[in-house]
């Protein structure tokens, strides 16, 4: 699937993944963009009690207009997930055609090695190749985001974005 | 949905746009307890230096301070959670009979599916019960608009108005056009109007006879108001929806006709009866109690509604197509990981003694109840917000004075907890009330209290210092201790306990989502660890067993508490050497 294909349709991403892992920034950070590409954005999230390690899970979902905060069952488009033991819990939810985005994982553990708190942006990136939304909507939306070390989450960014193409 | 102009400038969350909508019709003081899913609606008013904004010990003295502000002239809301207006009901349901002066609105943020509560109750049905007007935006963008909506339906018709959101709502971001400027509606003056606002038996009367009166006016606008949308499409299907659960209809059925109760109380019946006129079959769809549908049916309007199992949990676009095609809800497994403590967190000390002690343990509601869970299993009751120590007093009368203990957060304990220790005292109750003070409202995600000594924008302000209150209160002894001091807690809960007093515990470390300090990281060696399990005993997610049996510490989750190092009979704990 390639990013003309996905305008026709409102899109789907679900990012999930454990509290603290950068799920929900992962997905405001895509919601973000989306609206800055002059989508109709809406971004579910469930975080009642994530703070205490618990699972997290966000849907994004942007086109011309977009009714549901919720998708229907089984229509991800793309997703994104940043644990491989939460993996199982919802792959089900990808859609036919669907991109799933889990084979990057290990590549991106590899490519932040110890600075763990970039796993989310280097997937970002990735995803970001995979998504109708233009590169200098992302890093506008990277740049309203994220108040620390910007310079060096571009860079995380684009290296994911590189590896997604 | 059409009638709101979409720009897309600001992603906003439901309850961020309560913020953003209130502060642009020009209300000036919102007062809340913090609770899922209600809690950013204050935090984002916090940021507005324009408007006076608060947190409120507990949801009736929000409520009540609100409404004093609507008294003194200027627009007012409150804001809380489904079961905080429980707490708020009373001067609810007799401020519906005063009316208001300036603006007052009552935004309740219901829980379907319990993502953070103790209940599922759906506060739709407290709109007939208090006889106020009810609205129910279905996302952000209506949650904008409906909150400057239900201020003019306040001052119009002089009447508290009840704004609903859910878990969906409030935590759904939308991208949406937003208004800076602030339009000032006139200061009202503060009148003495004691007909209307002392509400003894020979005013109340009248004013009752004025609320019914107002009801039928209400009925009126609700046949009338935009609010409530009507939509004609394919004329085979038609739905009556209100809240998100109207996306979801329209997200499953694009094409069929639908009627969105924006406004779903008072009933505007003879909308609907024309619309139930126009569509071959009807449907209504509705998240938690059959509120539309029991409506419906008592009018004789034919209309498919849902079975008893969708009165629980939330619905979404599958539930949508299950609802119509008249199926049960199935039940799935929990899939999601269960919440557990911090690693580092203060409680978890505390539960370990209290488990060791062997004592039954009345609890309330906060980070602590995850001390009910297995392992640590030290936990006994949880109910609603200040209910420990109440418990803990009936227990004790009733078990010919077996001790127990009741444990209460600090933020809690500020709520409602101190009425129970006063309550406690006076009827002679013996044993230990257990405050665990980390000085947050941890729960919530962080939020500060009396206790804390700060306020909402974050300034400082008085410090409640919850030593000289308890000791006001009347309690024998009051003992300050750090949890982390193992030995010593377990003395102190054993000396207290042994004696014939109601003595108070107040276990004080600081929160480790407020306070982030970390000590070096610790780990197992391998050789020396006698796989025992001990370590396991305290539930920490740092600490993991691996399928092999091994027992490992996650480096990256540890932040060096040294509980386990206590734990351990073999020294195979200790501090990663850098």
């Amino acid at each position: 699937m390639k990013p003309d294909k996905l305008e026709q349709k409102v899109t789907n991403v679900l990012f999930y993944g454990l509290g603290g892992q950068g799920v929900l920034t992962a997905a405001e950070i895509c919601a973000q963009a989306a609206m800055i590409d002059g989508y109709h954005v809406k971004k579910s999230e469930i975080k009642g009690m994530s703070q205490r390690g618990g699972s997290v899970e966000s849907y994004v979902r942007f086109g011309a207009q977009v009714y549901s905060p919720l998708p229907l069952e089984k229509d991800i488009d793309v997703m994104l997930c940043l644990d491989t033991e939460e993996y199982p819990r919802l792959k089900q939810e990808l859609g036919f055609g669907g991109v799933d985005l889990i084979s990057y994982l290990e590549k991106a553990h590899n490519a932040v090695s110890s600075k763990k708190i970039f796993l989310n942006i280097y997937l970002l990136g990735v995803l970001s190749a995979y998504l109708p939304i233009k590169e200098a909507s992302w890093l506008e939306a990277l740049s309203r985001k994220l108040k620390k070390d910007l310079p060096e989450n571009k860079i995380i960014f684009l290296r994911g974005r590189q590896e997604g193409r | 949905m059409n009638s709101i102009p979409k720009k897309k400038s600001a992603l906003l969350s439901g309850n961020e746009a309560i913020a953003w909508g209130a502060r642009a019709c020009g209300v000036c003081f919102a007062s809340a307890y913090p609770g899922t899913p209600s809690t950013e609606i204050l935090e984002t008013l916090g940021t507005f230096p324009e408007l006076e904004a608060q947190w409120a010990v507990n949801e009736k003295v929000a409520y009540e301070a609100a409404f004093g502000a609507s008294l003194g002239g200027r627009r007012a809301f409150v804001a809380c959670k489904q079961v905080g207006l429980n707490l708020a009901m009373d001067p609810l349901m007799t401020t519906a009979y005063s009316g208001v002066n300036a603006g007052f609105v009552v935004v309740v943020a219901d829980d379907p599916g319990m993502f953070s509560s103790q209940n599922e109750q759906d506060t739709r049905r407290v709109a007939p019960y208090a006889k106020v007007p009810l609205l129910e935006p279905s996302s952000p963008s209506e949650a904008y608009y409906f909150i400057q909506e239900a201020f003019k339906i306040s001052e119009k018709y002089d009447t508290p108005v009840l704004l609903r959101l859910t878990t969906r709502v409030s935590h759904t971001k939308e991208s949406f056009e937003v208004c800076s400027a602030r339009n000032l509606v006139a200061d009202r003056a503060l009148e003495r109007n004691p007909k209307k606002y002392v509400m003894i038996p020979g005013h109340a009367r009248p004013r009752h006879l004025e609320l019914e009166r107002r009801l039928l006016a209400l009925k009126e606008f609700s046949e009338n108001t935009a609010l409530n949308r009507l939509e004609i499409n394919d004329r085979k299907m038609g739905f009556i929806v209100s809240g998100v659960s109207a996306l979801y209809a329209k997200e499953v059925y694009p094409q069929a006709s639908f009627l969105t109760l924006g406004m779903s109380f008072p009933f505007p019946l003879k909308k609907v009866k024309a619309f139930a006129r126009r569509v071959k079959k009807l449907y209504v769809i509705e998240e938690l109690e059959p509120f539309l549908e029991e409506k419906l049916k008592q009018e004789k309007i034919p209309v498919t509604g849902k079975k008893p199992s969708w009165f629980c949990g939330e619905l979404s676009p599958q539930a949508v197509k299950e609802i119509v095609a008249l199926k049960e809800r199935q039940i799935q497994a929990q899939k999601a990981r269960r919440p557990v403590l911090c690693p580092g967190c203060p409680h978890r000390p505390a539960f370990y003694v209290l488990k060791k002690a062997g004592v039954f343990v009345a609890g309330d509601i906060g980070c602590y109840t995850l001390g009910a869970l297995e392992p640590l299993a030290a936990l006994h009751t949880q109910t609603c917000m200040g209910s420990s120590i109440p418990f803990f007093e009936g227990i004790n009368k009733m078990q010919n004075g077996q001790k127990a203990v009741a444990v209460i957060g600090d933020s809690t304990f500020i709520h409602t907890g101190i009425n129970g220790l006063i309550s406690a005292v006076y009827n002679g109750a013996k044993g230990v009330v257990m405050i665990m003070d980390n000085a947050i409202t941890a729960m919530t995600g962080g939020q500060q209290n009396p206790g804390s000594g700060i306020t909402l924008q974050g300034k400082l302000t008085k410090k409640l210092s919850l030593e000289k209150i308890c000791l006001a209160a009347g309690a024998d002894n009051v003992d300050v201790i750090d949890p982390y001091d193992l030995e010593g807690l377990q003395k102190l809960l054993k000396s207290r306990l042994a004696e014939e007093s109601l003595s108070v515990i107040i276990v004080r470390s600081a929160c480790k989502m407020i306070d982030r300090s970390a000590k070096p990281a610790l780990s197992i060696d391998l050789k020396k660890c006698k796989k025992c399990r001990q370590c396991l005993v305290i539930d920490c997610p740092a600490i993991i067993e691996s399928a092999s049996g091994a027992i490992k510490i996650n480096e990256n989750l540890c932040v060096g508490c040294g509980l386990c190092v206590k734990l351990c009979k073999f020294n195979a704990i200790c501090a990663v050497k850098k």
